[in-house]
């Protein structure tokens, strides 16, 4: 009754329904049964069926009607079973069924708190977010990470139990813990952000988009806190860091230095949507939080026509303000190249040393002190400290890079 | 994935349009575009003004020939645009499926918005890296 391209043709319309939609429908599912696991279960069962129903019978005239309403008769279905089960169990009022997502904005919301509960580990949030906020399946979050399905799966379920034995609910947090748990989803979407912009540009072509989703996700969030400053702040990180993936691997995929990007690569209408939510974060006349500084950095080099036009000693008071907002020795590290690029290696080498302590084993440091020792002429010093950044590195195409500096002594 | 959706329509959609209250359009646009802000989607977008018809400059002949809108000529003419960032060509025909359009002749093109990385890689612009890189010693 179908042909094999139409039911393709139908399955591809309600995968991509589902990314529109899901986070509302578990939302909504979560909201009416207060159970965020019971919601995705329900949920999933819905597309299912959609998927099996959709390519033979037609998609219907209001899809998210349809998956709501078959995704509540599981629901009760379960909630019946249970009871038969427990009879101290509480019926659900099967009266008050949403028959279309209301509130969704709130339901949106508390649905990336619950997915972001501090009783999950880190990597648990993620792959729940992705999926009930992002909408994803096992299988693409796997290709995206390079684990396999069940990998993934077992980490869902996991995580749902988890929830369960927290007792998480469906709630948005209490005011006194808001900072704590939205600075926990902001982290969420940092991580599905630089995982996808780590993506090896070959693999890229099957992985699915993170970086893209996370900058989708930091796009809702920003709409939904905007009250919030490190919401805008991770926005306009993610964008201004994404205007420059154009530039950021050569012809045979190796890294490109910010140094050698050809800023004409650069994506302005990127930068423009960066810059702008870095606005709205200042707006909010609180400062600029963690996400925030460093989109405020990204910004100097976003707008410098080149390294020597950058603004580097703005870069440095950045990098002051965010070491003493959250110090790091990574943090130090790039403030010292900031103040190479500022004042001359001179005045940078004592700063490198200074944090070589807490980086002992980095190619980093070595890397950097080896560049700074090359720009004041101490070539030999500069050739040892180049060669045990290479012995050093465990990435082979940072790796690279740095052979070539090194044979660029010569 | 970044998609365009580019609003199309011909006189007659626009004479349908004549006697529908222009704060009623401005107000399902507005609902329109801001789920698609909330969704996270929506990445730009332009409205083109309906009472003038701009001008149109034809390349065919020697010399660039400037002549008033596509009135007369096409009698088709785009009202607008939405720049979309969506995972997938579906997801931006799902989208456009929502706009709040209807009437004769009134059409959503959507078409995919290449990046400045696709390029060839003999492309002009990446050949020159490549010489720059060789000149500051890092390829």
């Amino acid at each position: 009754m179908s042909t094999a391209a139409e039911t393709v043709a139908a399955r591809r319309r309600v995968e991509a329904l589902w990314r529109i939609e899901s986070a509302r429908i578990v939302g909504a599912l979560a909201r009416y049964t207060g159970d965020l696991a019971l919601a995705e279960d329900v949920a999933q069962e819905a597309l299912a069926e959609a998927l099996v129903n959709w390519p033979r019978e037609g998609v219907p005239r209001d899809p998210v009607a349809w998956l709501l309403t078959t995704g509540r008769r599981r629901a009760i279905d379960t909630f019946r079973r249970r009871a038969a089960l427990d009879e101290r169990l509480p019926q659900l009022d099967t009266g008050s069924a949403p028959e279309r997502p209301d509130d969704t904005d709130d339901d949106v919301l508390t649905l990336m708190f619950t997915a972001c509960h501090p009783a999950l580990s880190r990597e648990a949030q993620v792959a729940l977010t992705l999926r009930v906020v992002g909408g994803l399946a096992s299988d693409e979050i796997a290709r995206a990470f390079l684990v396999s399905t069940a990998t993934v799966q077992a980490r869902i379920t996991r995580a749902k139990k988890s929830l369960g034995a927290a007792g998480a609910g469906f709630e948005t947090p209490q005011a006194d813990e808001l900072g704590a748990r939205l600075a926990s989803v902001l982290s969420v979407v940092y991580l599905i952000f630089t995982e996808g912009s780590s993506a090896s540009s070959g693999g890229a072509l099957i992985r699915f988009d993170l970086a893209s989703e996370a900058r989708r996700l930091a796009r809702v969030l920003a709409r939904l806190m905007p009250g919030e400053n490190e919401a805008h702040g991770l926005l306009a990180l993610l964008e201004l860091t994404s205007a420059r993936f154009p530039a950021r691997t050569g012809a045979d995929g190796e890294p490109v230095l910010l140094e050698d990007q050809d800023r004409r690569l650069w994506d302005r209408s990127t930068i423009r949507r960066g810059r702008a939510a870095l606005r709205s974060a200042e707006r909010i006349g609180r400062g600029l939080g963690y996400y925030g500084l460093q989109a405020a950095i990204a910004e100097c080099h976003a707008v410098a026509g080149s390294v020597a036009e950058t603004d580097w000693e703005r870069i440095v008071a950045l990098y002051e303000a965010l070491g003493t907002l959250a110090p790091s020795p990574v943090v130090e590290l790039n403030r010292a190249v900031a103040v190479s690029m500022a004042r001359g290696p001179g005045e940078a080498l004592p700063l490198v040393d200074a944090v070589a302590d807490g980086l002992a084993d980095s190619h980093q440091v070595a890397g950097v002190r080896g560049e700074l020792l090359r720009r004041l002429g101490r070539t030999a010093e500069a050739r040892a400290e180049l060669e045990r950044a290479v012995s050093l590195c465990g990435n082979d195409r940072e790796r690279t890079v740095l052979t070539r500096k090194l044979a660029a002594l010569d | 994935m970044k998609f365009m959706l580019i609003m199309r329509a011909t006189d007659e959609t626009m004479a349908a349009f004549e006697n529908v209250d222009f704060n009623e359009v401005i107000a399902v646009m507005g609902r329109f575009n801001e789920e698609m802000i909330n969704a996270g989607v929506m990445v730009g977008g332009e409205g083109l003004d309906p009472q003038d018809p701009g001008v149109v400059v034809d390349y065919s002949g020697e010399t660039p020939v400037v002549s008033d809108g596509p009135y007369g000529e096409t009698k088709e003419l785009f009202n607008g645009f939405w720049m979309l960032e969506v995972a997938s060509k579906e997801e931006a025909v799902e989208w456009a499926k929502r706009a709040p359009l209807q009437g004769p002749g009134s059409k959503m093109e959507i078409r995919r918005v290449t990046g400045v990385d696709e390029f060839p890689q003999d492309n002009e612009w990446v050949q020159k890296e490549k010489v720059w890189r060789e000149q500051l010693g890092t390829a």
